[in-house]
């Protein structure tokens, strides 16, 4: 035994290592090439992206996860059917009777749910209470209506719960009405027939609306059926769908599967994208997957080589969401941390190595997502809130590890996975909004300050937040364990010292920088946004802190409680500041992070008040006393 | 036997200070941030950061008494702290020269936005396409102005700033042959058509726009976004007696609102209707007094340049398939008479244009889809600052940066090699 335990960390790593190279490569296609299916690309919100993505994020947003379990109502014992959203996204777009049946819709809020009179949980009548169908939503769609046009006119600030829900169910159903017409127009049985047919038309439709339009003599029925194409595909252009279909020349602008039917019957030709699709969607509704490949093939191969950039940013992209790195760097963090923690109690030197080892691969797959994320947008690492709760992570298991380098007693890497996992958890919920690289507003799209203003800032959210955590672990051990002894908290003070020392730098150089940014955009260096008083808080905290602790006006305890301070006014800065609905900063917000920073801010009140105990009640110092008895 | 003056410079010295006062910022920063929400960003500016102090707090609008310091006078305490401090313990070691830098950054910073404070000006030009102006507009401020022939082929204006108009009461003026009696000011109004056929009250009065147009007091806006239109009654008196009241207001002079007016008549009355009743409106108003023929309006403040700009093109693109804004930009044509340069300069977000002590930024555009479908000419409306002191956050920051790394770095190798010889 003694012999293999130099090898412990080095074995767990790679165990780990190998389970995240496993889940690299996508579950096989039985018959349908769903996954290559994925990988073609289009336009949508502003950027080119696979079929997977639009997949995967309409998902998130539908159903608030990336896959589809079609028997919710079934324990997870009880092997609930569970589809991939390339699959969920083919049906709604191309077989639409079998996808509306499927329980996609999430809505939580209960005064919704009765206004909708949607059922009740009860696994007889194979309902879950959470999540409907189109087809059990839709007889309710003008009451829907209705409700939003009303709560539209609310400021978003000041909507309940109710009101948020109903806004969030309209914009779901909005989403899912976009996929249903972007291929085809929703609901349509036959669109290869029907769309051979429309092309056959265009000459002697076009000569009935010309003749019609000049007085003459017509074909009432050619007329009358080609004006209802027509208003068809217009109802569909409509719709802001996704875009499919490439230009004819590669530098052009994508267009709609309706926009490019109307402008048909104007003379242009019609794409081979078009075509295409309808031929892929006809073999999928007849189940023939030959012939479904076969179409997939031959639209893959009539995108080379003028695409050939599109179709390889598509596939980056795709293996990119294959490998989820931001949720097995979770996983890893997480045990990393159990493992460091243990490591305090019974002072093992191999459970502290690894952890260090495990954060360390945590920390490498981290990166591997946060540089493969940059690359692919073309930025610097925070563009929005969602990355911005990546790269504080990042930074924080950074500093966590050098920490850990410097003082090996495990406490840097309890803080690195911690941190990890804490920021990485926010990222994962902030991901619901939909695509998290959606393109910047004009203000906002520039590298150069993106690079410097948001990065400093972070990096100082980040260090005020390591500092902090380690002011819990100082509080934790000390007040619940006897594991504190006087030189782990001196040395536990000196790395919070050392840290709001970096914060303070970080927070002061980027708020600085953001208001040189607001200088440039529109000449006012200091505008008293509640974004960047936010920040000039952190900046005034850590000052504050630095000078009492200078002054002397406190020392090791002093320092730890003031730390979490930092906490609470950092946490107001990043999420709080957006909950005011005012400035421009402001993203809306909803009632849940409300509610989770209110207990978070709650939570390390209680940590200030454990700090404040006299010592004689901290368990710690008692084994102090009592071992200098 | 230490004097009060020795007690009070350990005061201002004292570290128990700085702390004192950067608590309060923090407070202040808060609550000032809070505030905003009900009171609006201006307003909440006014009250709790360019205040010395401050009578009592709103907060979600349940009223503390409390009385605390504005941010006027934490930031002049925090001067005067730092100041002394440097002069008192002031120690020239290579030790402290970071502390030294990052205190000299932070004094530059507060006198730098002390003097944008007072000396800053923004102002905006508002153009369509194929327009030439040579002033920029006050947001905020309004003035009365009184244009006459000044008998040698140019006009000659007189400004009454609208602060005076606001104090009421009677206004001379050397440049003017009359005086001007306030017998109402409304800071924020809304006017309402006269239709013939309708009840109308009495009129304020028969002359000029008050014949055709009621004019009402309105809530103050608090909103960024909105402002602010004055209206006010007056009667002009010259040597001969009274020469009629009149209503002057900000809306005869303001194209975007009167516009917009003429919209909502459009919808009722028909659009032919709709512009006759907003020429109405827009038609300038005179008295005659000594042989001169007066012409008056109450607008914007202006600032005029010794040069001109002419908007030759406003562009506002979009990402494809979307209404997400990637661009706007202005393309202007820069004429200067006094040094003969006439040339093009492009002025886009985050790409201002630095002249004659003057930065112009893109601000506002209309020039989008909605504008091409509505048939308006595309127009940009550029924000224009005036803060000599613009330089003076770049130092700062850069001190404190340099500062801050230095003193970091000594307690950072400090701290490593004293591990390494244990």
């Amino acid at each position: 035994m003694k012999k293999l335990k130099p090898w412990v960390p080095m074995i767990l790593t790679g165990v780990l290592a190998a389970w995240f190279l496993s889940t690299l490569t996508p579950t096989p296609d039985a018959d349908f090439k769903f996954n290559e299916f994925g990988q073609l690309p289009l336009v949508f919100n502003g950027r080119l992206k696979p079929m997977d993505s639009l997949a995967r994020n309409s998902l998130l947003e539908i159903r608030e996860k990336q896959t589809l379990d079609t028997e919710p109502w079934k324990g997870w014992d009880e092997n609930p059917k569970i589809i991939s959203a390339n699959e969920w996204l083919i049906n709604v777009m191309m077989n639409s009777a079998v996808a509306d049946a499927w329980p996609v819709f999430r809505v939580d809020n209960t005064d919704l749910i009765t206004l909708l009179k949607l059922p009740e949980a009860s696994a007889a009548q194979k309902q879950d209470g959470k999540h409907y169908s189109w087809n059990q939503i839709a007889p309710t769609f003008d009451l829907i209506n209705k409700e939003n046009d009303r709560v539209q006119k609310i400021e978003s600030a000041e909507r309940s719960a109710y009101e948020q829900a109903v806004v969030k169910v309209f914009d779901k159903l909005m989403l899912y009405e976009q996929l249903k017409n972007t291929l085809q127009p929703q609901d349509v049985p036959d669109w290869k027939e029907e769309l051979a047919d429309y092309q056959a038309m265009i000459p002697a439709g076009v000569a009935a609306l010309r003749a019609q339009q000049a007085g003459q003599k017509y074909d009432q029925a050619v007329f009358n059926t080609f004006a209802d194409d027509l208003q068809q595909l217009d109802d569909m252009s409509q719709l802001d769908a996704p875009l499919v279909v490439p230009p004819q020349d590669p530098s052009g602008n994508w267009q709609r599967v309706g926009t490019a039917l109307l402008n048909a019957a104007k003379g242009e030709p019609v794409g081979p994208a078009v075509l295409a699709y309808a031929a892929m969607g006809d073999a999928f509704r007849r189940g023939d997957a030959a012939a479904f490949n076969a179409a997939l093939a031959d639209y893959r191969a009539s995108l080379v080589p003028a695409f050939s950039p599109a179709l390889h940013k598509a596939a980056s992209e795709v293996f990119f969401n294959q490998m989820q790195p931001f949720y097995a760097a979770l996983v890893i963090y997480v045990i990393a941390g159990l493992i460091g923690v243990c490591s305090w109690f019974n002072l093992s030197e191999t459970l502290r190595r690894s952890a260090v080892w495990l954060v360390g691969l945590a920390f490498v797959i981290h990166t591997t997502g946060l540089i493969y994320r940059m690359v692919l947008e073309g930025r610097p690492p925070v563009t929005n809130l969602y990355s911005s709760a990546i790269f504080i992570g990042w930074g924080a298991v950074v500093l966590g590890l050098v920490l850990e380098k410097i003082h090996r007693n495990g406490i840097g890497a309890v803080a690195a996975a911690g941190m990890g996992f804490i920021t990485l958890i926010i990222a994962q919920n902030l991901a619901i909004d939909g695509d998290t690289m959606e393109m910047m507003r004009a203000v906002l799209d520039t590298n150069f300050w993106l690079a410097t203003h948001v990065v400093a800032v972070t990096t100082g959210y980040a260090s005020t937040f390591v500092a902090g955590f380690l002011a819990l672990i100082y509080i934790m051990r000390g007040v619940f364990t006897q594991t504190l002894d006087a030189a782990t908290g001196k040395s536990l003070a000196r790395m919070v010292y050392g840290i709001v020392c970096f914060a303070t730098l970080f927070s002061f150089v980027g708020t600085v920088l953001g208001g040189i940014w607001a200088d440039q955009s529109w000449g006012r260096f200091w505008g008293w946004d509640p974004k960047e008083n936010g920040a000039l808080i952190i900046v005034l905290w850590n000052a504050m802190i630095l000078h009492m602790r200078w002054g002397g006006m406190i020392r090791e305890r002093g320092l730890i409680v003031c730390a979490i301070g930092g906490n609470i006014v950092t946490s107001w800065s990043w999420f709080g500041v957006n909950m005011l609905g005012i400035g421009l900063h402001s993203y809306g917000f909803t009632d849940a992070a409300f509610k989770w920073l209110s207990l978070f801010v709650a939570s390390q009140m209680v940590f200030i008040l454990l700090g404040l105990l006299p010592p004689r009640m901290w368990r710690s110092s008692q084994a102090r006393t009592a071992d200098a008895a | 036997m230490r004097t009060l003056v020795d007690r009070l410079i350990d005061i201002f010295i004292s570290l128990r200070l700085t702390v004192i006062l950067l608590a309060f910022a923090i407070v202040i920063v808060f609550i000032g941030t809070l505030a905003q929400v009900d009171e609006g960003l201006y307003n909440a500016q006014a009250r709790y950061f360019r205040q010395w102090l401050i009578f009592g707090l709103d907060v979600f609008g349940h009223r503390i008494p409390l009385l605390l310091p504005g941010g006027y006078l934490i930031g002049t305490m925090l001067l005067l702290n730092l100041v002394a401090a440097h002069i008192y313990r002031f120690q020239l070691s290579v030790k402290k020269i970071g502390i030294q830098l990052v205190h000299s950054g932070v004094i530059l910073l507060l006198v730098g936005q002390l003097a944008t404070d007072m000396l800053a000006r923004e102002s905006q030009m508002h153009f369509v396409e194929g327009q030439t102006k040579a002033y920029a507009e006050s947001a905020r401020s309004n003035e009365l102005a009184f244009t006459t022939d000044s008998g040698n082929g140019d006009e000659e204006v007189v400004v009454i700033p609208g602060r005076l108009l606001a104090s009421g009461g009677e206004i001379q003026d050397g440049n003017l042959p009359f005086t001007i009696r306030v017998k109402s000011y409304w800071e924020n109004s809304e006017p309402t058509f006269r239709a013939p056929m309708m009840k109308n009250g009495p009129p304020l009065t028969t002359n000029g726009v008050g014949a055709g147009f009621d004019f009402h007091p309105d809530e103050e806006t608090k909103s960024m976004d909105e402002k602010n239109v004055p209206t006010a009654l007056i009667e002009i008196i010259d040597a001969n007696g009274s020469l009629g009241d009149w209503v002057v207001s900000g809306w005869t002079s303001d194209d975007e609102m009167v516009q917009g007016l003429e919209q909502g008549y459009a919808g009722q009355v028909g659009p032919e209707m709709a512009r006759k009743i907003s020429d109405q409106l827009t038609q300038p108003q005179s008295i005659q007094t000594g042989g001169k023929t007066f012409t008056f309006a109450l607008r914007p403040e202006r600032v005029y340049f010794p040069f001109s700009l002419e908007l030759l093109k406003a562009t506002h693109t979009i990402y494809e398939g979307t209404d997400i804004p990637k661009d706007f930009r202005s393309r202007i044509r820069l004429r200067n008479p006094q040094t003969g340069e006439d040339r093009e300069v492009e002025i886009s977000m985050n790409h201002p244009m630095r002249y004659a002590g003057l930065t112009f930024y893109q601000y506002q555009m209309d020039a989008g889809q909605a504008a091409r479908e509505a048939g308006r000419v595309p127009s940009s409306v550029l924000q224009v600052v005036h803060n000599p002191s613009w330089l003076t956050p770049y130092i700062g920051c850069a001190l404190v940066a340099l500062g801050l790394t230095t003193q970091f770095m000594f307690h950072l190798v400090g701290f490593l090699s004293k591990r390494k010889t244990k």
